[in-house]
């Protein structure tokens, strides 16, 4: 495995990395977690109302408004569990990663708050199987916190399949419970998730991050980050064509090419792809969009989890496209024919296109076939594949047109610019 | 207003629901209905809950819901 690192160490008042890794560092620096004190109604009332002036939105990918999603946790019932969620099933993402190893502790004292907020008696984390790094990290952790009487409820840690749905929250919460890594089909994506007969509330690890910091800063502090619309800081694992691959903590609202430059590109990028492999291709033109939910979703991308791959002159975009279409063929979870039929089609269409093998339906069909996978799984696995396929062409139209027009670009045979974990065969 | 879903997960693309409701649900080349996720005409309701009867793997649910998507 490439090694995870941070690519340019931030400064600034409010931030998740740059804390001490061991339990007495990290109290001496920022203090124990501002667990409950008085009533307990009090303190949740008062817990919910900084999340909420915080304006924090998950990182987890899906930007869901946290002190909302606690409000619905917490009229799910007590007794339950915090899932954290630190599966980052994205191969080109290194966020979570590193922020277990650096700063378990800020994560694990974010999940005991919620547990604390929302009466749960357990916080499960959930580390994928063969990432040994992370969890030795989360272990010894955990060990620290139990020998010093931090962890007001059970922390334990589950290793569920290192897969790309695995995180998706319906199958993390089924693993846990049954050991079936699928996802639900839940036509009401707002109704709470359930351990048995339990309420389970599943945070992405940096999101916990985040409300540990708040919790002890206060909102303002993360406020003095981003956006008024949203505020706060984001972890952004940069790859691709640049000489300092790694994590960045970028202020949200950060142009994307500000981002990118934090990893000194490889000459002028050709694209950025934003979100990972569920999300965008961006064209030079939109390189100065702001790094926040609804710029980018003004031109069709969406922040997604922390991802900004550069892509460099070299690489040929539609033949990198094909690769992710089929990596994302390859991890569906089997369970609905939308996905299971429609994405490798898109791939192997996508394939042809790249190597300039195209016949005079080839561009109809594809079209179709996107519109009709577009929605129809139980997840959202195929429509993040949907979305890359048709972000690729659109900004690399000008490559689509040389190659239905029978002469491709000819640099698709040169070794992907993009990450793919070795068992997956690329296209 | 009532709507038609299809459950993905349980769906195993026997396409009856297609064949009764040809108006409402088509299937894709893979033999998947795609419901074109328009409200249901009243006079179809019926033969939706048919359909929704019909299928084997009890794929099909009929929603009652209120104004927009």
């Amino acid at each position: 495995m490439h090694s995870v690192s941070e690519a340019v160490p931030t400064t600034g008042r409010y931030r998740l990395l740059g804390h001490p890794t061991d339990l007495a560092g990290h109290v001496a620096t920022l203090g124990p977690a501002p667990l409950r004190s008085g009533s307990a109604r009090g303190w949740h009332e008062a817990f919910v109302s900084v999340l909420e002036a915080s304006g924090l939105a998950g990182r987890g990918g899906a930007g869901f408004p946290s002190a909302i999603k606690l409000a619905v946790a917490h009229a799910a019932g007590r007794g339950g569990t915090i899932v954290v969620n630190a599966m980052e099933g994205e191969p080109a993402s290194d966020k979570d990663k590193l922020l277990l190893i650096r700063s378990p502790h800020l994560v694990l004292d974010g999940a005991q708050l919620l547990a604390a907020a929302t009466s749960a008696q357990r916080v499960t984390v959930c580390v994928p199987a063969g990432r040994e790094q992370v969890a030795s990290a989360v272990s010894l952790a955990m060990a620290e916190r139990a020998a010093a009487g931090c962890a007001p409820v059970q922390e334990v840690m589950v290793r569920p399949p290192d897969r790309f749905v695995a995180g998706e929250e319906s199958a993390l919460v089924r693993w846990v419970e049954s050991g079936q890594s699928l996802p639900s089909f839940r036509p009401d994506k707002g109704t709470p998730l359930r351990i048995g007969r339990k309420g389970a509330l599943v945070h992405n690890a940096e999101t916990l991050a985040h409300i540990a910091m708040i919790a002890r800063t206060g909102p303002d502090a993360f406020r003095a980050h981003g956006l008024v619309e949203d505020p706060g800081t984001s972890l952004v694992t940069i790859s691709g064509a640049v000489e300092h691959p790694g994590v960045v903590e970028v202020d949200r609202g950060t142009p994307l090419i500000d981002i990118a430059n934090r990893a000194t590109p490889i000459g002028t990028p050709q694209a950025l792809l934003v979100g990972g492999y569920g999300g965008s291709w961006v064209d030079p033109v939109h390189f100065t969009t702001p790094y926040a939910s609804l710029s980018l979703r003004a031109i069709g991308a969406t922040a997604g989890v922390g991802i900004v791959i550069v892509l460099g002159q070299d690489a040929c975009g539609l033949m990198e496209s094909a690769r992710v279409a089929h990596y994302m063929a390859g991890q569906s979870a089997g369970q609905c024919g939308p996905c299971v039929y429609g994405l490798p089609a898109i791939a192997d269409d996508m394939t042809r296109l790249a190597r300039g093998h195209v016949d005079s339906g080839l561009m109809a069909r594809l079209g179709r076939r996107l519109r009709e996978v577009d929605g129809r799984g139980a997840c959202r696995h195929p429509d993040g594949a949907v979305n890359l396929v048709r972000s690729a062409l659109g900004v690399f139209a000008a490559d689509v047109a040389d190659h239905v027009g029978g002469a491709p670009c000819g640099r698709g045979s040169r070794p992907s610019q993009l990450r793919f974990p070795q068992t997956t065969r690329a296209a | 207003m009532i709507r038609i879903l299809v459950d993905p997960v349980a769906c195993d693309a026997y396409g009856y629901c297609a064949e009764l409701l040809p108006e409402a649900i088509t299937l894709d080349e893979w033999g998947y209905p795609v419901v074109d996720g328009k409200p249901l005409p009243p006079e179809l309701v019926d033969t939706a809950r048919r359909a929704a009867r019909d299928c084997p793997r009890r794929a099909i649910t009929l929603r009652e819901r209120k104004g927009g998507r």
